[in-house]
């Protein structure tokens, strides 16, 4: 078990953030973000491609400075004071960084005497990781020999390693098998209950719904949207019911089918010959709109009950897919 | 300071272990030098003519300080890579040293070049070159040949970091590296040299290189007649002074640099 009780913050915020803006160019990542994550909590960045979750984990963690805006970390000031932030948080970037050549016992070991450890505690504590998360029997062989998979914990484990006080994860367990990203989820929420605070960013409703106390939506680089996933799945309705069609003239006769159970906007889309509710009582709610479909004589490929997902929480929250905001 | 030294011993110690792991590695520090040995003692030099000495001997000296300075190089590609593959971005959110990544590098770097250095002997040594100064000299040799090697890393550092990609950093060192070590005395005597090149081979500090290691392993010819111009004169000084010039210049370059990649 990990002893990082004496590492921990003691202060009401891990992360405060005000008013944080960036620009590329043209591109405008950040458009005043505000964040404030209590310690001990964690916090779910959710948004879709290019909404601005990296760019604002990378101010955070001191990779870049924004253009306007103020931000501290475990108290400390990003752009004041970075290398005190650095020794108070752990980092693991959107695509593993790890040293291919080097062993995961190595590159770990290594890391840890870069955060200061010494090195028999480093290669101690980096076992454990790797033991934790079931590559023992890989800890000597060159990454560039790993699935992406198993870089991915190793570059995790990294971020672990000094059970530093606060966590930044950027889309942590992409590219893991179900499993192994199951395992992840434990080894977060064990740190959590140790009052290790963390900002983990995803593009997964289901996750920030697993691990996360609040989540922040953001969308072009704002918040458009925050609460705890209770709050916001009461927004966007519980459940989703699809039905996806033979015909695409049978789609506006679906429509007026479904709309009596209908608690938010009825999604269609005519490339897929697919139209989705959201909808309260699930299983009522099928029986009743099957019936109908078959009473009517309406031919229908597929039809299920499914969880929200982050297109549902955008459609409700700004009424366009997110696939059509890029750009 | 304590912990600079500390952080940079860690990098270096990263550096020195994938020397071993990475193959193509081998082949720019092992063949290369064994194959400009081999080819211009054989094909050149039977039709170079050296007055009062074998070019053999005359040119170990100017293959020593060429390979030097390309094996440079490895501290371009080095970073230029570690910033491709976000390892630069993983040092730069941890608490270590600021400058520590750029000086563990160079100073591993210098492991190749000892590597190059002992090869290049060998090779030089089994087609007849011999050192004929003192065993004194010929340490000072070396350790002019590592030191100069050793500041032109902290240039190659700051072109490892500005690059896109680390494809880029050869087409752009080549275009550097290649008059550098040609217009000297590297592999002919800089009196053969016609017009303005004479001057300006006088003038590169390869060339000074080249003759300092040259004096001290007793390789110059009998019949060579003493250096007109000031820096082959006093090529050791002149060499060192390039060295430290070029590090105190370049070291705070790279370390800024590497603080800002990323940021762009
Ligand atoms: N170095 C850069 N140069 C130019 N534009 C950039 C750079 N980094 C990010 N951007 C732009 O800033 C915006 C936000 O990018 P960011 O990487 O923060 O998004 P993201 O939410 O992490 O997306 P993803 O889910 O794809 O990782 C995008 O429009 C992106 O194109
Ligand atoms: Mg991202």
């Amino acid at each position: 078990m990990d002893n990082s009780s004496g590492n921990n913050y003691v202060g009401e915020f891990a992360v405060e953030a005000s008013g944080l803006s960036k620009h590329y160019g043209d591109v405008v990542a950040l458009d005043g973000l505000e964040l404030s994550v209590p310690t001990g909590t964690v916090l779910g960045l959710l948004g879709p491609n290019g909404a601005g979750k990296t760019t604002a984990v990378s101010i955070l963690t001191t990779l870049i400075a924004p253009d306007g805006g103020t931000a501290r970390v475990a108290g400390v000031d990003v752009i004041k004071e970075p290398q005190r932030v650095r020794s108070l948080i752990g980092l693991s970037g959107q695509y593993a960084a790890v040293d291919e050549h080097l062993t995961a016992t190595e590159n770990l070991e290594m890391i840890g005497c870069l955060y200061g450890m010494r090195r028999p505690a480093a290669r101690k504590k980096a076992s454990e990781l790797i033991e934790r998360f079931r590559l023992s029997d890989s800890a000597h062989r060159p990454l560039k020999t790993f699935s992406g998979g198993m870089r991915r914990r190793i570059d995790l484990a990294g971020a672990l390693l000094a059970d530093p006080p606060v966590l930044f994860l950027d889309e942590p367990t992409t590219g893991l098998d179900p499993r192994s990203r199951g395992e992840l989820w434990d080894v977060i929420r064990e740190r959590v209950e140790a009052g290790t605070t963390v900002v983990l960013t995803t593009q997964y409703l289901e996750e920030a719904d697993q691990l996360a106390h609040d989540i922040v939506v953001i969308d072009h680089g704002r918040a458009i949207a925050r609460g705890t996933s209770q709050e916001l799945k009461r927004r966007i309705g519980g459940e989703h019911l699809d039905i996806h069609l033979a015909l695409l003239t049978d789609i506006s006769r679906v429509e007026a089918i479904v709309r009596p159970f209908a608690i938010g906007a009825i999604r269609t889309d005519d490339q897929e010959v697919l139209v989705s509710i959201p909808v309260s009582k699930g299983i009522e709610a099928l029986g009743s709109v099957m019936a109908e479909l078959s009473v009517q004589n309406i031919e229908i490929v597929d039809i299920g009950l499914r969880r929200p997902t982050l297109d549902d929480v955008f459609m409700e929250l700004t009424g366009h897919k997110t696939q059509e905001e890029q750009t | 300071m304590i912990s600079m030294i500390r952080d940079a011993t860690t990098i270096a110690r990263r550096n020195v272990i994938r020397i071993s792991r990475v193959p193509e590695v081998m082949v720019f520090v092992v063949i290369q030098p064994l194959m400009f040995v081999l080819l211009f003692a054989y094909v050149f030099g039977g039709s170079i003519d050296i007055p009062g000495g074998s070019y053999r001997e005359f040119l170990i000296a100017g293959i020593f300080a060429q390979t030097v300075v390309f094996g440079a190089t490895f501290t371009a590609s080095g970073l230029a890579e570690d910033v491709q593959k976000g390892l630069i971005n993983r040092f730069r959110s941890l608490p270590m040293s600021r400058s520590a990544v750029v000086a563990g590098r160079t100073a591993s770097d210098v492991v190749y070049n000892l590597l190059s250095i002992i090869i290049m002997s060998l090779a030089g040594f089994a087609v007849g070159w011999r050192i004929r100064g003192s065993i004194l000299d010929a340490v000072v040799a070396y350790l002019l040949l590592l030191f100069f090697s050793y500041s032109f890393s902290w240039v190659m550092a700051c072109l490892g970091l500005l690059v896109p990609a680390p494809e880029v950093v050869n087409n752009a060192t080549f275009i550097v590296l290649f008059p550098l070590t040609f217009i000297a005395n590297t592999f002919v005597p800089s009196d053969s040299l016609p017009g303005i090149l004479k001057p300006i081979a006088e003038w590169n500090p390869v060339s000074t290189l080249t003759h300092a290691v040259r004096v001290r392993f007793g390789n110059l010819p009998a019949e060579t007649p003493e250096p007109t111009s000031w820096p082959l004169q006093n090529a050791m000084l002149y060499s060192l002074g390039w060295a430290i010039l070029l590090i105190v210049i370049f070291a705070p370059i790279a370390t800024r640099l590497y603080q800002r990649t990323g940021k762009r």
